[in-house]
């Protein structure tokens, strides 16, 4: 069966969507990203979704949905790569993705991420609660 | 409404020069206009007209104008008039272009059927002026086309002007929105703002509505649409710009502005978003205090 590969950066999670985004197939992915999440500890992951050209609700959803269970697993999850014409309507469909982050492509992902994370373990070290 | 009548048209439109040259001078009389129309060009399309009209008369025996046999009229008359309307004639001008050929006809049709009585002349009259009342219609009509066709690609040109995104700094851009903001706008102002983030790799989009005349709910949903969509993209934007006035509509209509960052003045925004970047701007102070310090340039 087709499945979306998932590669480990050091601590974060690569997931890059190169194909078409059927349902079953994102439900697949959900399935696997949980469990690499547990698997591997990560505290990021990144989905790069630069070669989607159509996202519909479902998948909109979708993406809500596992930044919400990589948030349970603590793991921070950036969207990157989000095309203007998906984000238009996106926007008109009324889905602004509320509780994803987003970033301008992997680069900047990158950044972001591991701000948070350095953030995170310095807040740990100073003896602050953990986001 | 017979070929007869047909015939007679014709016969009269044979003698060319001297309708043409009729004509001609009851338009001058009329509206003359040398300001906007050579009187070469003008002689030019009356010719061109009184032939092609010659040659619908011949072919179609009736006034239905918009048979078959008139199409290359129509079509001359479209351009006469779409010209006129670029050049700035009014509805009524480019109407009397088509008019004022009535008074040579008849006169000649008068002169023709004098001697045949009184009720010979009045059909003829009749059928030449049925012809030539529905031309002049036909000349408003396109001259009306001819006019939503400038004003649509003005409003073309329009949309083009007003959406400049423009960079301000490395990572910023700025989008001054000038203009009442309405869906299609919105639409293009999105898209170019989007394509401009790609492009050059900014994180943070200044709005400013400094230039937007009225805020109303649709408006402000217009630009949270534009902001969510920056959102999306992985870029923050500022809202800059926003007058007294309009501050105090977009709280009066109860318009939730609290997800977005707003502020005053362009110059605010501006400083921000540096500062969200982590850069600073700082007065070359360096320099001014090291001339104190020389005791060269006292009063900076």
């Amino acid at each position: 069966m087709e499945r979306i590969p998932i590669l480990k950066l050091n601590d974060i999670l690569l997931v890059s969507i190169q194909v078409d985004m059927h349902d079953q197939l994102a439900m697949t992915l959900q399935d696997d990203l949980t469990e690499r999440i547990v698997q591997t500890g990560a505290h990021g992951v990144l989905v790069d979704i630069s070669a989607l050209d159509v996202v519909d609700s479902f998948i909109g959803r979708m993406l809500g949905n596992m930044a919400l269970m990589s948030r349970v697993l603590d793991a921070e999850t950036v969207v990157v790569g989000m095309r203007p014409a998906v984000a238009i309507t996106l926007v008109e469909l009324g889905l602004s993705l509320p509780g994803v982050r987003t970033a301008l492509n992997v680069d900047q992902g990158m950044k972001l991420l591991r701000n948070g994370l350095a953030r995170q373990t310095r807040g740990v070290r100073d003896g602050r609660y953990r986001r | 409404m017979t070929t007869n009548s047909a015939n007679l048209l014709v016969e009269i439109l044979k003698d060319e020069e001297l309708i043409l040259r009729s004509w001609i001078q009851q338009q001058s009389a009329a509206t003359s206009r040398p300001d906007l129309i050579s009187e070469a060009e003008l002689r030019r399309q009356c010719a061109e007209f009184l032939k092609t009209f010659r040659r619908a008369v011949e072919g179609g025996k009736s006034e239905n104008v918009e048979g078959p046999a008139w199409t290359p009229v129509r079509e001359l008359l479209a351009e006469i008039s779409r010209s006129r309307a670029r050049q700035g004639f009014t509805p009524g001008e480019t109407a009397t272009f088509v008019l004022s050929l009535k008074q040579p006809l008849f006169q000649e049709i008068q002169r023709r059927l004098g001697a045949n009585g009184a009720s010979a002349v009045t059909d003829e009259l009749w059928t030449a002026t049925v012809i030539l009342d529905n031309l002049a219609l036909l000349t408003t009509e396109f001259y009306q086309k001819g006019r939503e066709e400038l004003i649509q690609r003005q409003q073309r040109e329009l949309l083009e002007l007003s959406t400049p995104v423009v960079k301000l700094w490395g990572g910023i851009l700025a989008l001054p929105l000038i203009g009442t903001l309405d869906s299609e706008r919105t639409q293009i102002v999105m898209e170019s703002l989007l394509e401009q983030i790609v492009e050059t790799g900014a994180s943070i989009a200044i709005i400013d509505i400094t230039g937007v005349p009225t805020v109303d709910t649709l408006v402000a949903q217009h630009l949270l649409k534009t902001v969510a969509a920056a959102g999306l993209m992985g870029a923050e934007c500022i809202i800059s710009g926003i007058r007294p006035q309009i501050a105090a509509t977009i709280v009066h209509l109860g318009v939730d502005l609290s997800a977005v960052v707003t502020k005053a003045s362009l110059a605010d925004a501006f400083s921000l978003a540096l500062s969200r970047l982590g850069h600073r701007i700082q007065p070359a102070q360096k320099r001014s205090a090291q001339g104190i310090h020389d005791g060269t340039d006292s009063d900076t």
